[in-house]
């Protein structure tokens, strides 16, 4: 019998549940995240599947979601220095999803996203040197100065981009996927897409395809609440979007999206089904993005204080410092990681505005090879 | 009267037409309560409610498709398209079905369908968000292409494609949105689809244009005039069908042509009136017919936009090429 797909899970581990209790956390970090009423239908709390890290990686994924939230604050101050050109969509309030993903995967294992895509790169493993120098266009980039914020890539990484077009990435996912399954690796391909992504139909054309050839693509719905102006009761039909892949017996789950350890669990028993050989998974990360869609977004669509709660209560650094806290770890040793990565990110913003800016002949550079 | 500027036209031509005939829907990504990305639909929903300004799912193949639809069903919906960049999903759309249904029921269904969307670089925002293809939908026989680039010509050729019976895509040149200011009346008046507009007479050559580029010419034009060259400057409006009779006239006058597009110059628009000219007007021709165009190759980061679009300096100069020529 076919499993029931969009199976709701929030998944905490005895870390989180023990650093709440210790520090009366009003509320559990997903009942907020999970109050549409969507989610309620279906949503039961799973126990905790995953062992408790060590106090080691713990850290080291604060130190990763750091690195994103500093990098792209100073992103924003460089964007209002006029130092960046197009657009630039931050990732802060998400930086759990990506690395609690990351956590999950390993050597070979291949991440396309969207335009949103300064967070899934750094926890790629690429250099922050390189994706700031991007978005000032200069050709210490990783794409030469010539894509910008939206379009860097990475073979060593197994990054494969960055897309502009919303929705367009997810297709691209399932060929990565595809090809793990016929170069019979047991790599996974994780495609991201948004809340407001999930309403082009190319994606369920690769939810399809994916299912019928059981390819081993983690699709993860970044559910941010909001698609640019548009929040997703305004936007999306159907009770979840874990749910979404129901129709083609695609198992789906909704995860905590403000933890990265319930995302690095659920994370791991998707991959595990992938790897299994038992083809796609659908993983709804309930998060929030703190800053507008892009940089010249006034954010009207919501209230200041939908966002502050978020904020204080959900913030995913926040929340996994008070549990490294809570583990015993020093505060001493935080605050060295505090101090690393400021220096990460001041050297990548120098980086960014000291390298050269390409000639304009690299217009021409890169368009076909001669045959 | 009041001046606006063009993205101000717009809104009040969307109104207009939603006041006169309550057959106008208005449709797209985040044009209702957030009154669209480039403020466009501002207000409307307010005035005229959500069931007739619909904030839809991101989903351009679907807006294309139910646009259709309601088109053929006897309403008249007006589609916006955040930018031209993401409209190549609704092609299908309109090829297969939009330019084809009068053709293919005889003109019993017909789809007066309005597809708008914002297109053209110059607002520093890179490739999807600064592409002008129109030569794809200019290739489609049962298509209208229009291109306003003026306040006014906004209000009035907006009016006439929501009025006109078959489907439009409209491209507004957002460089323009807010670049000038001009009176605007709300007299409902449409202008008239299918024809050129001279925007300045000369007898030494003839300037072919349209959109955001017939501010570049004719600021190219105001540097040839001072010295001595008298440029007749057109814009094209509507790209298909095209008023080629005007064109011929004015070449046949001034003996001289220069195209000036903002698009990529293999299989552009701009081809399509050098061959027309080859073929009719060849013994009008004092000099070959030059082209001033966007390079082949992809918009690229902001600071090399410059280079890549035309600018006044490489219009004037190729104006000089041909007058030198003979
Ligand atoms: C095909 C297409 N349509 C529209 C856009 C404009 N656009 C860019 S981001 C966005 C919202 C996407 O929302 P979501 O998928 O929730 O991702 P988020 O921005 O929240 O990360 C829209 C409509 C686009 N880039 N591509
Ligand atoms: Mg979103």
């Amino acid at each position: 019998m076919r499993n029931r797909t969009g199976r709701a899970t929030r998944q905490m581990t005895q870390g989180e549940t023990m650093a709440r209790a210790a520090t009366k956390s009003p509320s559990r970090a997903s009942s907020a995240t999970s109050a549409t009423k969507r989610s309620t239908r279906s949503t039961k709390t799973a126990k905790a599947t995953a062992d408790v890290p060590s106090n080691e990686a713990l850290v080291g994924y604060y130190k990763q979601m750091l690195v994103i939230r500093r990098f792209e604050e100073k992103a924003g101050q460089l964007y209002g220095m006029g130092l960046i050109g197009g657009f630039c969509h931050l990732y802060i309030g998400q930086e759990a999803v990506v690395v609690g993903m990351q956590a999950a995967i390993g050597e070979g294992d291949t991440v396309v996203t969207s335009y949103r895509d300064h967070g899934h790169m750094l926890a790629c493993g690429m250099e922050a040197r390189g994706v700031m120098a991007e978005l000032t266009g200069r050709i210490g980039g990783y794409s030469k100065g010539k894509g910008g914020s939206m379009h860097m890539f990475s073979r060593e990484k197994n990054f494969f981009g960055g897309h502009g077009i919303v929705g367009a990435q997810v297709p691209i996912g399932t060929g990565l996927g595809f090809r793990h399954k016929y170069q019979k690796t047991d790599r996974v391909s994780l495609t991201y897409l948004g809340d407001g992504a999930v309403n082009q139909g190319q994606v369920y054309e690769s939810f399809n395809m994916a299912a019928l050839w059981k390819l081993p693509v983690i699709f993860i719905i970044e559910n941010n609440k909001y698609g640019m102006g548009t929040s997703v009761q305004r936007a999306a039909a159907g009770p979840s979007l874990a749910e979404r892949g129901h129709a083609y017996g695609i198992p789906g789950e909704e995860v905590d999206g403000m933890s990265v350890l319930a995302v690095k669990a659920a994370g791991e028993k998707a991959v595990k089904h992938c790897r299994a050989g038992k083809g796609p998974f659908i993983l709804e990360m309930k998060t929030y993005r703190y800053r507008g869609h892009s940089m010249s977004d006034p954010a009207k669509y919501r209230t200041k204080e939908e966002l502050n709660k978020m904020r204080q209560e959900h913030d995913p650094i926040d929340n996994l410092r008070r549990v490294l806290m809570e583990q015993g770890v020093a505060e001493d040793a935080l605050k060295k990681v505090d101090r690393e990565i400021k220096d990460l990110i001041t050297d990548a913003a120098d980086f960014a505005q000291q390298s050269p800016e390409p000639d304009p002949s690299e217009l021409w550079t890169d368009i076909l090879v001669d045959a | 009267m009041t001046e606006r500027s063009l993205v101000e036209a717009i809104n009040l031509a969307l109104s207009r037409a939603m006041t006169e005939d309550e057959s106008v829907l208005v449709l797209g990504e985040d044009v209702g309560v957030d009154g669209g990305v480039f403020r466009a639909t501002a207000g409307l929903i307010d005035r005229f409610g959500a069931e007739r300004v619909r904030d839809t799912p991101i989903s351009e193949a679907v807006i294309a498709g139910v646009s259709v639809g309601l088109a053929a069903a006897g309403f008249r919906p007006v589609a916006e398209i955040q930018f031209m960049g993401f409209s190549l999903t609704v092609l299908d759309q309109l090829v297969n079905h939009a330019s084809r249904l009068r053709n293919r029921t005889q003109g019993r269904l017909t789809c007066p369908m309005v597809l708008r969307a914002p297109y053209g670089g110059g607002i520093h925002a890179l490739e999807h968000h600064s592409e002008s293809f129109e030569a794809l939908f200019t290739h489609i026989p049962g298509l209208r292409v229009v291109i306003p680039s003026s306040p006014r010509r906004a209000y009035g050729l907006l009016l006439a494609a929501i009025r006109d019976p078959d489907p439009v895509v409209f491209f507004e040149p957002k460089r323009l949105y807010r670049l000038a200011r001009e009176e605007v009346a709300d007299d409902g008046e449409a202008l008239p689809l299918d024809q050129c507009v001279t925007l300045r007479n000369g007898s030494d050559l003839t300037v072919v244009t349209w959109g955001a580029m017939c501010h570049d010419t004719l600021m190219a034009a105001k540097t040839l005039e001072d010295e001595g060259i008298e440029a007749e400057v057109i814009d094209v409006a509507t790209l298909r069908p095209l008023d080629f009779a005007t064109i011929l006239t004015s070449v046949e006058k001034t003996g001289r042509c220069l195209i000036v597009h903002e698009a990529v110059m293999t299989g552009g628009f701009g081809g399509e009136i050098a061959a027309r000219l080859a073929e009719h007007a060849l013994m009008s021709l004092l000099a070959p017919v030059k082209r001033v165009t966007a390079w082949d190759t992809v918009v690229p980061y902001p600071r090399h936009e410059s280079h890549f679009i035309p600018s006044p300096a490489r219009i004037a100069a190729a104006a000089r090429e041909i007058m030198e020529f003979a």
